[in-house]
């Protein structure tokens, strides 16, 4: 008995689900990360400790209590009735922008001093030494964190599973407790997560290569 | 701080403008905590009848078993992960090309798969919840560890190893006396943090049913009725600020060790935990 022929409708009903969930949540996590890092070097006072305490309390918080919080507290606060897969969607996608908001600030900061100081000295603006010297250099060196952060975003999908929203983690375990053999359907869903973890980082390397400057 | 370069030290108008945007991102940000708060309060989540639960002698032993399971679980995984690390990290450095290749293959494993699936096999399979919970914590943060070590070791200057050989020492001399000491000294902030991580990753015991902290809020909530519903509100505002804080608590001494480590003029200088840190701790 094969688990995977079986069952295939539901192995790729996961699997869809896990590249779904993955694929918005990043989306949300670079979006919100990239405002809390703007946040977080501009020159008011109030928006960078805004981002501050927005990095440090959601970095020392574990993901599956935010979870929680996505279920039984966010629909108190809006309205009842959100479906889970926004909320897991909310609950990732806030959970990562705070590691997406510091790669960022900490690749801003590999620049070295000079490029923007020789910048402000040539007498471009603001937007103009942030657009044509900054950001594209800190780009490059932002791009492989983000790729490691991406692939720790699918793998923390998988919480999402028992929280209502059908993705490999739940086939996982509704299999599971159909009473198939564990190792049989752990070995799949194993080879599942590989694909996307591979698929990103293959992503992440081509976009690395492309690039790349020669020094 | 990237700030300084971005922009000049701002003038009049500037000033005035970034005024502006002060008092209009604190309303902005005041607006959106009284929303939250009223909202809440609307719900009746603050009444005092919601809040009663936590008076009784038996929900509060509840919670403090949670606690202790949680920590009896975190304390375990610790020192397990940082033996294994230890192992695995020697097994990576080591001169024989069999055993470099078992360590490696076995870090790259577990590194690469949701600990959550990981936790869950060892779970359906044969181990009770707190020895899945345990181990599956154990594998992951100590394959994570060993990296970590790894960094460490490679990350002392050449200079060293060759100093220490030249004076007629053993590789195991060398590794005991003159690398190891210096590379926990520079990972220190680092190791911290992933003990972080691994304390936060106890939560995961919530899935497979261990009676850790998050999994004792949620039966106390889906056990207590109340006028105003079940208290789910309350509870994971209570429960999430015990785990806020322990983590927090955890993550300041990491700082606190890297600052420390700063100072001193001697040997290696620790790294920053938020380097490479950044990206373990998402995991």
């Amino acid at each position: 008995m094969n688990v995977l022929l079986d069952n295939f409708a539901l192995f790729r009903h996961g699997f869809i689900g896990t590249v779904v969930l993955t694929a918005v949540s990043a989306v949300l996590s670079l979006v919100l990360g990239t405002l809390v890092a703007a946040c977080r070097v501009s020159p008011v006072p109030p928006l960078r400790i805004f981002g501050t305490v927005w990095v440090t309390l959601l970095r020392n918080t574990p993901l599956t209590l935010l979870f929680m919080i996505a279920v039984f507290v966010a629909p108190q606060i809006l309205f009842p009735g959100i479906s889970y897969f926004t909320l897991a969607v909310s609950a990732l996608g806030c959970y990562t922008s705070a590691f997406v908001c510091e790669a960022l600030r900490s690749g801003v900061n590999s620049v070295p001093l000079g490029q923007a100081e020789a910048a402000r000295s040539l007498g471009m603006t603001f937007s103009q030494t942030l657009r044509l010297i900054v950001l594209p250099q800190a780009t490059r060196t932002v791009i492989p964190p983000i790729g490691s952060l991406m692939i720790a975003l699918t793998k923390n999908s998988a919480i999402a599973g028992s929280f209502n929203v059908a993705e490999l983690f739940a086939q996982q375990k509704r299999l599971s407790e159909i009473g198939y053999n564990i190792l049989e359907i752990f070995v799949w869903i194993a080879l599942a997560y590989l694909v996307i973890t591979f698929a990103i980082s293959a992503l992440f390397r081509l976009l690395e290569h492309r690039l790349a400057v020669a020094r | 701080m990237s700030a300084g370069v971005l922009f000049d030290a701002p003038g009049p108008k500037a000033r005035r403008r970034n005024r502006i945007y002060a008092v209009a991102g604190t309303a902005a940000i005041l607006a959106l905590i009284a929303f939250v708060v009223l909202r809440l309060q609307g719900k009746g989540q603050f009444a005092g009848y919601m809040w009663d639960l936590f008076q009784y002698a038996g929900i509060q032993q509840r919670i403090e078993d949670g606690l202790v399971a949680t920590l009896k679980a975190f304390a375990l995984a610790a020192v397990g992960s940082l033996v294994l690390g230890a192992l695995l990290a020697a097994g990576r450095l080591s001169d024989h090309r069999a055993v470099r290749w078992v360590a490696t293959a076995v870090v790259e494993f577990f590194r690469a798969l949701p600990l959550l699936i990981l936790i869950f096999v060892l779970y359906a399979s044969v181990f009770a919840p707190f020895w899945a919970l345990v181990l599956g914590l154990t594998l992951y943060n100590g394959c994570v560890q060993a990296e970590v070590f790894r960094a460490g070791v490679n990350a002392v200057p050449r200079g060293q190893t060759e100093a220490a050989y030249a004076l007629g020492m053993r590789k195991s001399q060398v590794m005991a006396t003159v690398l190891i000491p210096q590379a926990v000294r520079s990972m220190l902030p680092t190791i911290i943090s992933q003990l972080v991580v691994t304390l936060k990753d106890t939560s995961l015991g919530f899935i497979i049913t261990y009676e850790e902290l998050l999994y004792a809020g949620r039966l106390v909530a889906s056990n207590t009725v109340t006028r105003g519903g079940y208290p789910y509100v309350p509870v994971v505002i209570v429960i999430g600020t015990v785990y806020i804080a322990m983590c927090l608590a955890l993550s300041a001494l990491a700082q606190w060790i890297e600052r420390r480590g700063r100072r001193s003029r001697k040997g290696v200088v620790p790294v920053p935990a938020e380097a490479d840190a950044v990206v373990a701790q998402a995991e």
